[in-house]
């Protein structure tokens, strides 16, 4: 099983402005950092550009985050362990503070690729319901056999 | 658990023992019996009897590993090696748990949303800390940044003119609030600088796996660590985190 997460935030003005700039500047080699992680699988990219964030439905003022590690360690010591934690440390620059979980977490098979759709849709779980094999975060981590025991639990809402 | 870590530190009686924890430890990285019998100047026999009890008694971690390099048939057989347990042990008399109210503590932080407050406290904190290291020094002579972080429990090493630090002192709490305790970590080490008077040397956030989040920079070693551009934006943007948001102000 390899282990999905999605983190969303509200930007504070859009992507092209002045206060967005060092964001923006930092995605390239931030992007560069995961592709290159230990235990990086997978992310959806917005496009062939390496500043291309990911396009959807959601609003304008919402960015998405969308990847696939192998284990909660790789995924752990690329957010918090690698050159994106000083970035991720000016994030209230650019972002709004979020009032309600704004990162979410579940085991995927091997091979598979969630759409953003079934994303938002863990994260609307984690919002309703609070952390469980199926939508869960770091803090409240549930490893892959807690998730493959409940097969009812994992096939969510898409 | 308070009875079992100090059966754990018990192990830790014997002058031998002591002597050989702590070689391996500040290694940071797999020890062989040789290696340790040599450094703590005992018998290879002796030396391995005693890290096995360390073994036994959870303060270190065996493993199995070739010493020489060479892979396949004829390569001998791997060498048992140590390294220091991770998992953390405490024993304090009477009982305190400070650990738990740390974490309610941290968690009251986030709610608040008031990392910046904590970050001037943490801030102040190492200026605190720094003064108290140099009793006799705080008339403004610079005391030895090494030896604080040492005394701190930081474990600092060298590493291509820069101090880097092999012992994160606020673990626990740094796993479960990691963006919160890291950035506190990195304005207390400012304020140690600050403290210390070390205007030549910069704290910056530079995680890595297993490690502190800080890595400090001396200026003169600037050019040199920074010679990869990338790295060079990425340090640039963490030694000054508010720099945009105070040219809007």
């Amino acid at each position: 099983m390899h282990l999905a997460q999605l983190n969303v935030a509200h930007l504070r003005e859009p992507l092209d402005s002045l206060t967005l700039a060092d964001f923006v500047a930092a995605l390239e080699p931030i992007n560069a950092l995961s592709d290159a992680a230990p235990g990086f699988v997978w992310r959806m990219k917005g496009g062939e550009g390496p500043t291309d964030t990911i396009r959807h439905d959601y609003g304008d003022d919402l960015l998405v985050n969308f990847s696939i590690w192998e284990s909660r360690e790789t995924l752990w010591n690329f957010v918090y362990r690698s050159a994106h934690l000083p970035v991720m440390r000016r994030r209230l620059e650019w972002f709004h503070r979020a009032t309600e979980p704004y990162t979410v977490m579940w085991w995927v098979p091997e091979g598979y690729r969630p759409s953003l759709a079934e994303a938002m849709a863990r994260l609307s779980v984690l919002r309703a319901e609070g952390a469980g094999p199926e939508a869960f975060t770091f803090r409240e981590f549930y490893d892959s056999s807690e998730a493959a025991s409940r097969p009812a639990a994992a096939e969510v809402r898409k | 658990m308070v009875s079992d870590d100090l059966e754990s530190m018990s192990a830790l009686g014997d002058p031998v023992r002591r002597a050989l924890y702590r070689f391996v430890s500040e290694r940071g990285r797999d020890v062989g019996r040789n290696e340790a019998a040599e450094a703590v100047g005992v018998q290879r026999t002796l030396a391995a009897f005693h890290l096995d009890k360390l073994v036994e008694a959870g303060l270190l971690e065996a493993g199995f590993r070739r010493l020489t390099g060479r892979t396949g048939p004829g390569s001998g057989r791997p060498a048992k090696v140590y390294r220091r347990a991770r998992e953390e042990r405490s024993v304090s008399l009477p009982p305190r748990d400070y650990r738990t109210l740390a974490l309610v503590l941290a968690e009251t932080v986030d709610l608040l949303g008031g990392e910046e407050k904590a970050e001037e406290a943490a801030r102040r904190a190492g200026k605190r800390l720094a003064a108290q290291a140099a009793p006799e020094e705080a008339s403004g002579e610079a005391g030895d940044l090494a030896e604080v972080l040492r005394e701190r429990g930081y474990e600092p090493y060298e590493e291509e003119g820069r101090i880097r630090l092999r012992n994160c002192p606020f673990h626990v709490l740094a796993e479960s609030h990691p963006l919160l305790v890291c950035s506190m970590n990195a304005a207390l080490c400012e304020g140690l600088l600050a403290g210390l008077g070390e205007t030549g040397v910069s704290a910056a956030l530079d995680p890595r796996p297993g490690e502190c989040c800080v890595a400090f920079t001396r200026a003169a070693a600037t050019p040199e660590a920074f010679a990869n551009p990338e790295a060079s934006q990425n340090t640039g943007a963490s030694e000054n985190p508010r720099a945009s948001k105070n040219n809007e102000d």
